[in-house]
């Protein structure tokens, strides 16, 4: 047994930026209340987001653990929350003037968004499974708000529902498997476990209390990640809820979950030898069926969603790779990301603002004539996620499939390299209806706000800029893997 | 003196009860009635193992759970009234707006 009082070191310093940001919420509860100041909440939330940001950057390099364990803060932490904060920043960008065009603008959304922001820090920068899951938690269910936030839409309504009850269930398979690692380990802090994981995994009752408690948590992670078997909400969450929302959970708890799986499988159960041909399987399952149910889709956000599962596949190779190679690989693939799914959502967001556009293929008809710049970004956006070089979307790709050759992982690379081709058809079938195809219908055109034109030039930068530059996100990633779990 | 494995059948049976219940039941409410059965039975499986190793981790946990489970319930209740406003029905088998 530890002591748990003379460990017990509180140092706020590890958690500046979830205090800025709770500070932030809270402060704008208070906002919400008076009708007269209700109007600067976006605002408000920016200004939180960045200044958390700042305090993120101040954190890089450090490397500690505080109340008595419970927080970990390393790189690794570090860069993910930094990713959470930039997504946070774009969907409030590109969400104002939607919300305001259907008809929800309340301060709420703002709350809601910073809580969740806050939960994801909290799982991200633990090493303790029981902490994980209360971030989790405090991530999820602002999230199954915000995914209902169209109150009287009644798709939103169903897209609210499903999210809630595949969430509350995966939490349940969590939960079981949290407990029997308990029972195994006698503890829920993931670098005790590591210390005797070999002695836990051949001891007889230990070892299958393990082994179960292992797979009944990626069950409940495989949810969050949509893996194959476990992704059928995602497509109906994704088109019911509001568009810059759905931006929102196709990266930010995506990144969450998988930073969390990282610390646990890769670095926690790393001896499990097993591990390499469970996550191939997951990973070639996943980005199959992603890509071949999206190349069926009419509909943009019901594609975008099917390619968001086929992404996770991908970055499920890097979970299989293991070791710092592959989580390297893995946070970069997320970085950028993070960057170009969120650019392909924010330019579905804005045609969404026009009244009774349900984001089929054929409504994109004209848009090139209409809005040049915006095609050519929305095609630069298909092009990274297609993974087509000078795009930073053929950088990840590269580093990842690398590094599942040098891992000897050849079949496996063989099968993610065909993938990419084939979701080439879907991605460009939007190219190519929003350049070349012709109706009689005149394109209605949209209202580009400078907060919309701000996200999107900050996302397309990103990911040209990073697909021209890639050493110093390369770097990051690197040195993002040490001082885990 | 009852034996740990005792605890866990029972929490199994009861998971199982509440996964079956997940997929088979069309009534929201009872969806949600059986994801409560499945925290509970991890709660128990956490108590079991508590007492079977003498910590206290086990049953702080479960107050942690308790109140994960509260905040949960007080959404998903929410959401099933809001649905049921809008439709006046809280019957999963009506929700096919969107393909599944």
């Amino acid at each position: 047994m530890v002591d748990y009082v003379s460990t017990l070191s509180i140092d706020f310093s590890l958690i500046y930026p979830e205090i800025a940001l709770i500070i932030g919420a809270f402060l704008m509860l208070g906002v919400a209340c008076s009708r007269r100041l209700a109007p600067m909440a976006p605002n408000l939330a920016l200004l939180t987001y960045v200044v958390s940001l700042y305090l993120i950057l101040n954190q890089w390099g450090l490397q500690g653990a505080g109340f008595a364990d419970m927080v970990v803060c390393d790189s690794f932490a570090i860069m993910f929350k930094a990713i959470f904060v930039v997504a946070s920043i774009v969907t409030i960008l590109l969400a104002q003037y939607y919300l305001k065009t259907k008809g929800i603008d309340r301060p709420e959304f703002y709350v809601l968004m910073l809580i969740s922001t806050v939960g994801m820090m909290a799982m991200t920068a633990t090493a303790d499974l029981v902490v994980m899951l209360i971030g989790l938690e405090v991530m999820s269910l602002p999230l199954y708000v915000l995914a209902g936030f169209n109150r009287r839409s009644l798709k939103s309504n169903e897209a609210g529902v499903k999210y809630f009850m595949m969430g509350a269930f995966a939490s349940a398979f969590l939960l079981l498997g949290i407990a029997f690692i308990f029972g195994a380990a006698e503890t829920t802090n993931l670098r005790r476990i590591v210390t005797d994981f070999s002695y836990l995994l051949h001891h007889q009752t230990s070892g299958i209390y393990l082994i179960s408690g292992a797979v009944l948590v990626f069950i409940g992670f495989g949810f969050k990640i949509a893996a194959v078997p476990f992704h059928s909400w995602v497509p109906d969450v994704y088109e019911g809820a509001p568009t810059p929302v759905t931006a929102f959970f196709s990266v930010a708890p995506k990144a969450a979950a998988f930073a969390v799986l990282l610390r646990i499988f890769v670095f926690g159960f790393s001896g499990l030898s097993e591990l390499t041909t469970v996550f191939s399987v997951f990973a070639v399952l996943t980005m199959s069926v992603g890509n071949i149910l999206a190349l069926r889709q009419d509909n943009v956000k019901r594609m975008l969603a099917y390619s968001s599962i086929s992404h996770a596949g991908y970055i499920m190779v890097a979970l299989a790779v293991g070791g710092p190679e592959g989580v390297s690989a893995a946070i970069f693939y997320i970085a950028s990301y993070t960057m170009f799914n969120l650019g392909a959502f924010g330019v579905v967001t804005v045609l969404e603002t026009r009244s009774g556009c349900q984001s089929d293929y054929s409504e994109l008809t004209g848009l090139s004539k209409a809005h040049p710049y915006l095609a050519c970004v929305f095609a630069l956006f298909m092009f990274a996620l297609a993974g087509f070089p000078p795009t930073v979307g053929f950088f990840g790709k590269f580093y990842l499939f690398s590094a599942a050759i040098q891992a000897n992982l050849i079949w496996l690379t063989i099968i993610g390299v065909m993938n990419s081709f084939v979701s080439v058809y879907f991605y460009l079938r939007v190219v190519k209806v929003s350049f070349f195809d012709t109706s009689e219908k005149t394109f209605s055109k949209v209202r580009l706000t400078p907060a919309i034109v701000l996200a999107l030039a900050l996302t397309a930068i990103a990911t040209l800029g990073i697909g021209l530059f890639p050493h110093q996100l390369l770097r990051l990633s690197q040195a993002a893997i040490f001082g885990l779990p | 003196m009852v034996p740990t494995s005792a605890y866990l059948i029972l929490a199994i049976i009861l998971f199982g009860i509440g996964t079956v219940g997940v997929l088979i039941t069309r009534n929201m409410i009872v969806l949600f009635m059986s994801i409560e059965i499945m925290l509970n039975a991890a709660n128990m499986v956490l108590i079991a193992f508590s007492k079977a190793l003498n910590l206290v981790d086990g049953h702080v946990i479960v107050f942690l759970v308790l109140t994960i489970a509260a905040a949960e319930a007080a959404v998903g209740l929410a959401m099933i009234v809001m649905v049921y406003r809008n439709r006046e029905t809280v019957n999963v088998d009506r929700f096919s707006l969107m393909k599944w």
